[in-house]
């Protein structure tokens, strides 16, 4: 008896000690109960928001390199501050430039200016011809083309300096030439470069009238050359998700789109700096004011307006061309919208009174009264007193795409879609809660791989930032560098590039008709079938 | 300090109290590794960029390098998750309590709130020098001082104290 007493204790203690053992599995168990409710929530949450509505979730198809189906030889016309960017993203860095990036980079790791270059893919080209009116821009550019600290190693060959951009298209080693000079001499060397068969990118706005447009676009067409404008936004993801987002109906019918440019730097309002090298003998002052409608004989002003350019209506048209075409062409990349029926803008010089005859406070509205949704009204507003980051808007009645934080050259940084807490498509979604209107449905921050449809506070948070994954998969790529490309290889297998003459057309029309509206001080409308404006 | 003192068995609310808290911060580390995990979109990137104070370099280094940042991420996600396991299951809790410390104040002194520091990311609450990282720091402190998993938890099978 007294043994089986003892061998009951025995059990029972062994018992009380594997209870107290295991302990902590009654509470795992609790953990992992709520665990699975929460995944199972999320993955319900996900189906709704991605697997359903997002169709198409994938990144666009990597289009394969042409680089070495065939090398070209390219020329610059106006090595400026942009020419130089466009040049670099073509594979050519002035010596100073590739110095003072390196150095910036030991300075500061998260510089990664100089290895975004340096890994830039070798599109297989050479600069052979540059051709600027102010001397030591020219010579940059030469200095550039022989820089070996680039990627693909030293350049198969190097260029030559022209001081009139009409020698540069004569020379027939010549294939393909990147135009980057002030926006009043686009129209002619496009046409003229067109006509001698070179491929042409030209930097935006396309051209500085409306009449230029028609005529490029023409030009363009009739020769078959291969024509890039320099909207690099074109190539960013992020608008290509937005566009699949749009297209999928997620935001419903869509009425009003705001789009905006907020800088408040003399920089951003184009108060650039005199070159203290700039002056009669360095600069070529008649040639540049050629095609302008008001011509200054060589001084104080003149140097002024050679630098500054953008403030004036004989070389460009200000916000119009400068930042207007940019948002401009990213909606249009988004939602197809074409060319406009009727613009009216209004504004004044309110900041900036240095002499400047473009305004620096605009507002611009565009309307579409044929668009698909029932209609739609475009709407620009643009400060240069003012960097409050209010990013670009689609409003849709379902939802409304905020893109970006910052407007300051078109460059979207991630967006976030938002159900609108009256939404009919999302109703259902809305009231039982799966969809809650204080959180983004859908948010994309740029590097990452995939659209994340989890709805919190630190992804709205981060979306806003655009800083995720920006280093995960080790590689940053610049969006100029792929516009080149994306022209090179269009000249490669004769296919047309994202920006080509089409939507280039549409972008000018849009602007051309703002800028008139400014200066006339009344609606203007686009007649399609004449090619007109009203 | 190497074993509990079998004193506090008596006092039942007491060794109860600490068991709790234990189980508690084991479930938060669990949850905070697991959902890492499950993310395939996590990235200790963010919470590193936006350092403060004396570690704010050493952030910056991590992140401008892919292998280090992947390593970081790693070493958060799994050592949250394995820290989480110990103090739930009673299993090394002790050095489960040891290691969570070293992961918390790390948090915290990689964010420290102190007065003239500025984060992007908004707080959930009101906090001066002392914030809920360094309150959960001191409480596994208190957790490794107090090593209840001897009596409750798999430790109890791995020690050759005396049990009741």
């Amino acid at each position: 008896m007294a043994k089986m007493d003892q061998k009951k204790d025995k059990a029972n203690l062994e018992r009380r000690d594997l209870i107290k053992g295991l302990a902590g599995v009654p509470v795992a168990g609790f953990f992992l109960l709520n665990l699975w409710q929460k995944i199972r929530r999320d993955k319900i949450k996900k189906s709704n928001l991605l697997s359903s509505l997002v169709k198409e979730k994938k990144p666009p198809a990597a289009v394969k390199s042409l680089s070495n189906t065939r090398h070209l030889n390219i020329g610059v016309i106006g090595y400026g501050g942009r020419g130089g960017h466009l040049v670099r993203g073509a594979g050519f860095a002035t010596t100073g430039w590739t110095n003072k990036a390196s150095e910036n980079a030991q300075k500061n790791k998260l510089d990664k200016q100089f290895e975004t270059f340096m890994t830039q893919e070798d599109l297989n080209c050479s600069l052979v011809g540059v051709s600027d009116l102010f001397e030591i821009r020219a010579d940059q550019g030469i200095d550039a083309s022989k820089n070996e600290t680039r990627p693909g190693g030293k350049p198969q060959a190097t260029a030559k300096k022209y001081r009139r951009y009409q020698d540069l298209l004569a020379d027939e080693e010549i294939d393909a030439v990147i135009v980057a000079t002030p926006d009043h001499w686009h129209a002619k060397i496009v046409i003229d470069a067109a006509k001698a068969g070179k491929h042409v990118y030209c930097e935006k706005g396309l051209t500085r009238t409306f009449d230029e447009a028609v005529e490029v676009h023409d030009v363009v067409k009739e020769t078959g050359i291969t024509f890039q404008l320099g909207h690099q936004n074109r190539q960013v993801e992020a608008n290509e998700k937005a566009k699949q987002i749009y297209r999928q109906g997620l935001l419903g019918p869509v009425n009003l789109v705001e789009i905006a440019t907020n800088r408040n730097s003399p920089w951003g309002a184009w108060v650039w700096n005199i070159h203290p090298k700039g002056n009669a003998k360095t600069i070529d002052w008649e040639t540049f004011q050629e095609p302008s409608p008001n011509k200054i004989p060589f001084g104080e002003e003149a140097l002024k307006r050679f630098f500054r350019w953008r403030c004036w209506y004989d070389y460009g048209t200000g916000l119009s061309g400068d930042l207007l075409s940019h948002d401009f062409d990213a909606i249009n990349q988004i939602m197809d919208i074409g060319i406009p029926k009727y613009a009216s803008s209004t504004g004044g010089v309110y900041f900036y009174k240095d002499g400047r005859d473009v305004p620096d406070v605009w507002n611009a509205t565009f309307e579409y009264p044929d668009h698909k949704d029932g209609g739609l009204t475009l709407l620009y507003s643009a400060t240069l007193s003012s960097a409050n980051p209010r990013g670009n808007r689609i409003m849709g009645h379902d939802a409304t795409m905020q893109m970006g934080g910052q407007s300051g050259g078109g460059s979207i940084h991630g967006f976030a879609v938002t159900a609108d807490e009256l939404s009919t498509q999302y109703k259902e979604r809305l009231k039982n809660g799966m969809i809650n209107p204080s959180y983004p449905i859908l948010t994309y921050s740029p590097g990452s791989k995939d659209i994340d449809g989890v709805t919190s506070a630190t992804s709205k948070y981060f979306a806003n930032k655009g800083l995720l994954y920006t280093y995960r998969d080790g590689k940053r790529v610049d969006p100029t560098h792929l516009h080149v490309k994306d022209w090179l290889d269009s000249i490669r297998g004769g296919t047309q590039p994202r920006c080509n003459i089409d939507v280039a057309y549409h972008e000018a029309v849009a602007c051309a008709m703002a800028t008139e509206s400014y200066l006339t001080g009344r609606r203007v409308e686009y007649d399609a079938k004449n090619r007109k404006l009203i | 300090m190497n074993t509990l003192n079998p004193s506090i068995k008596t006092n039942q609310y007491q060794f109860y109290g600490l068991v709790t808290l234990r189980f508690l911060i084991g479930w938060h580390f669990l949850y905070e590794g697991i959902s890492k995990l499950l993310n395939p979109y996590w990235s200790s990137a963010a919470y590193l960029l936006d350092s403060k104070w004396i570690f704010s370099g050493l952030a910056k280094t991590i992140v401008s390098n892919p292998t280090l940042l992947t390593i970081s991420d790693y070493v958060n996600m799994w050592g949250l998750t394995l820290v989480g396991v110990s103090l739930m299951f009673g299993l090394f809790s002790k050095y489960g309590s040891l290691v969570g410390m070293g992961f918390i104040l790390m948090y915290y002194f990689f964010a420290p709130p102190l007065v003239g520091l500025e984060y992007g990311k908004p707080n959930e609450g009101s906090y001066i020098v002392v914030n809920k990282n360094l309150i959960e720091a001191c409480a596994l402190w208190v957790l490794y001082s107090f090593p209840t998993s001897q009596y409750l938890g798999i430790d109890r099978f791995l020690t050759n104290e005396q049990k009741n």
